[in-house]
């Protein structure tokens, strides 16, 4: 059972930039102006710490939220997918026009207790 | 009355050492308007050696910059104020078009705001003194303000010519020289500044390079030869941005997002008065510029026994908006400012009402017709639901707004807190106890008391919690660029006596 999926769209784009920039992973940015999308870093350059929780790996990269932002997610299934447009962070897949974007749903009755059990 | 789009040339350059100069890789990207999806024209997409050509200019005029006497700065900093004055016109109608935002608040409130900025830093620079303590008899302390010298801008689209005149005044007044980088959004208005200004200063004292933060921004924000990062944006590009600056001990100031109560206690209704109608004016304001500001007022908390009557004043009020064209003066809510935030805000009208949020009014994107159907209009939207729900705890940086009830001064200050941001928030009361002790309550840099939404100069702005630290738009703002040189000066003839 996973908690993050990616469509094959944004898997590709993942591919390419893995190509070109090796080890990454994706952090859920806070829901904030330009926030609120999955941000892909190099690995190594964002420091993470155990306030960074790993919701799961999609492509070969780590998937990290922040602790506090977390609690308000955790009933949420994500799926990374890519679109037009420009973001205006310092996310990798922007010079290429793109962006990535998550798609959540409510957990079901069955993830739910898989993932937060009680 | 109705303006229309301006022109523009094809494609324009960065501003580095006092020239227009393309970008060394030969790199543009296209610039659209969100009024109708148009393009505007090109801009540089810069790469780490244009970023370092800057660095470098700004270096070589820092020292020269460093020694010019405070009345000579600060007659420059007039001198821009008062060219932005004579275009303001020009400057509001780019504004509106770059950015998506109604022209008669680019005509009333960004411009004539950035002007005002960048006098009021000229006269602080005028008016301070530095200090000298007499330690003892023999001995003096004397404090002298030196600019820290080359300081990187990063500055976010939703008020482009307003954010560059909070960050750069504040810099320049005090000696510093600056690189600094607008939003890939909209790179319009300051390009266009520095075409009005591009004799005003020595070369290489401002600086401005467009690109993508990947490409630009980071190679700014982590260059060892600045000495100083200034950021307004997003809260994980903030923690980066403080990273990067941390490999060289530079200082940072940061101002990230928010998520805003607006609480209205009951005495509000006491009256159906002109302060009545200046709160529900106040609940309303979720809406202006989009929503796309930091402190947007995006939870309205409503002490319940007045809530169905208090709601049915906002609601309505909140229908009565007009939204049309962003250039036609009578325009109340704009275009967002991009597709991406476009397609965002339609996206958390699902998460809410996936999460049992009710749609009080809006909910949906706005269609308008001819031209503007390509532009990215939303309805000013009234979300009702609890704190703990993702919509109420997220910026959605749109006009949207979600609304509770609370019960008493403590549910207020408890729901008022529940965020991880403390940028802004409003209190609305008739009460004279509450107007002091619910503002000391909430943890948050500004308390806007019986009003919301103004930015005038002089009045200290910026966050607490995970909305960034540093205060803009006042004097204090001064030290954030400075070092202070303290010279300990003995006039004792006479030695210590150790050796």
């Amino acid at each position: 059972m996973k908690r993050v999926e990616i469509t094959e769209k944004a898997a590709e784009i993942v591919r390419q930039l893995q190509a070109k920039h090796g080890d990454l992973i994706f952090h859920q940015s806070g829901g904030c102006c330009d926030g609120s999308a999955p941000m892909i870093f190099e690995k190594g350059d964002m420091y993470l710490d155990e306030s960074d929780i790993l919701l799961g790996e999609v492509e070969g990269v780590n998937f990290y939220m922040n602790q506090d932002q977390f609690e308000y997610w955790k009933h949420t299934h994500l799926t990374v997918n890519v679109t037009e447009g420009r973001g205006a962070s310092f996310s990798l897949e922007i010079p290429l026009g793109l962006r990535f974007l998550i798609h959540s749903r409510l957990l079901t009755e069955e993830e739910a207790s898989f993932f937060n059990p009680k | 009355m109705s303006y229309s789009k301006p022109v523009f040339k094809d494609k324009y350059s960065n501003f580095i050492n006092g020239k227009f100069v393309p970008p060394v890789g030969g790199d543009y990207f296209e610039n659209t308007s969100p009024v109708d999806g148009s393009v505007i024209a090109k801009y540089p997409r810069s790469q780490k050696e244009d970023v370092e050509n800057a660095v470098e200019a700004a270096n070589a005029a820092k020292d020269a910059w460093g020694n010019t006497s405070a009345a000579e700065r600060a007659r420059l900093l007039n001198k821009v104020a008062d060219i932005i004055e004579a275009n303001l016109e020009e400057f509001a109608v780019v504004e509106t078009c770059d950015n998506g935002k109604p022209i008669r608040e680019t005509l009333n409130a960004d411009i004539p705001l950035a002007v005002d900025h960048w006098r009021y830093f000229a006269a602080c620079i005028r008016a301070e003194e530095g200090s000298a303590t007499e330690l003892d008899q023999h001995t003096l302390s004397m404090n002298i303000k030196e600019p820290l010298g080359v300081v990187g801008q990063i500055i976010p689209w939703n008020f482009p010519l307003l954010m560059l005149s909070w960050k750069l005044p504040p810099a320049l007044a005090t000696g510093n020289c600056v690189v600094l980088k607008p939003a890939e959004q909209t790179p319009s208005s300051a390009t266009l500044l520095m075409e009005k200004i591009a004799d005003v200063f020595p070369p290489g004292v401002l600086n401005v390079v467009h690109g993508f933060g990947p490409e630009a921004g980071k190679p700014l924000a982590s260059s060892s030869k600045i000495d100083k990062v200034a950021f307004t944006g997003e809260t994980t590009t903030g923690q980066l941005i403080m990273q990067y600056a941390s490999k060289n001990l530079n200082p940072v100031t940061m101002e990230l997002g928010g998520k805003s109560p607006n609480v209205f206690f009951n005495s509000v209704m006491d009256e159906d008065d002109a302060f009545l109608d200046k709160a529900i004016e106040g609940a309303v304001l979720f809406a202006f510029n989009q929503g796309e500001v930091c402190t947007c007022p995006s939870r309205i908390l409503v002490q319940e026994d007045i809530y169905d009557a208090f709601m049915e004043r906002v609601v309505a009020r909140t229908k009565a908006i007009v939204q049309t064209s962003p250039y036609d003066i009578n325009s109340m809510v704009g275009a967002q400012a991009s597709n991406d935030q476009y397609e965002k805000i339609q996206a958390y009208f699902k998460i809410g009402k996936e999460e049992g949020a009710k749609v009080l009014t809006g909910g949906e994107a706005a269609k308008l017709e001819g031209d503007l159907a390509n532009g990215y209009y939303i309805q000013p939207t009234i979300l009702e639901g609890h704190n703990k729900m993702r919509v109420f705890q997220e910026e959605i940086f749109g006009p949207v707004v979600c609304v509770t009830k609370f019960k008493d001064e403590a549910e207020a200050i408890e729901i008022a807190n529940d965020t991880m941001y403390g940028l802004g928030a409003g209190v609305w009361t008739r009460d004279a106890h509450q107007l002091y002790q619910i503002p000391r309550a909430i943890k948050a840099g500004r308390v806007w008391v019986n009003c919301y939404h103004a930015y005038p100069a002089h009045a200290p702005f910026g966050g607490y919690k995970k909305s960034g630290f540093g205060r803009e738009n006042h004097l204090m703002m001064m030290n954030h660029y400075r070092q202070t040189k303290n010279m300990l000066i003995s006039y004792d003839k006479n030695k210590l006596g150790f050796f």
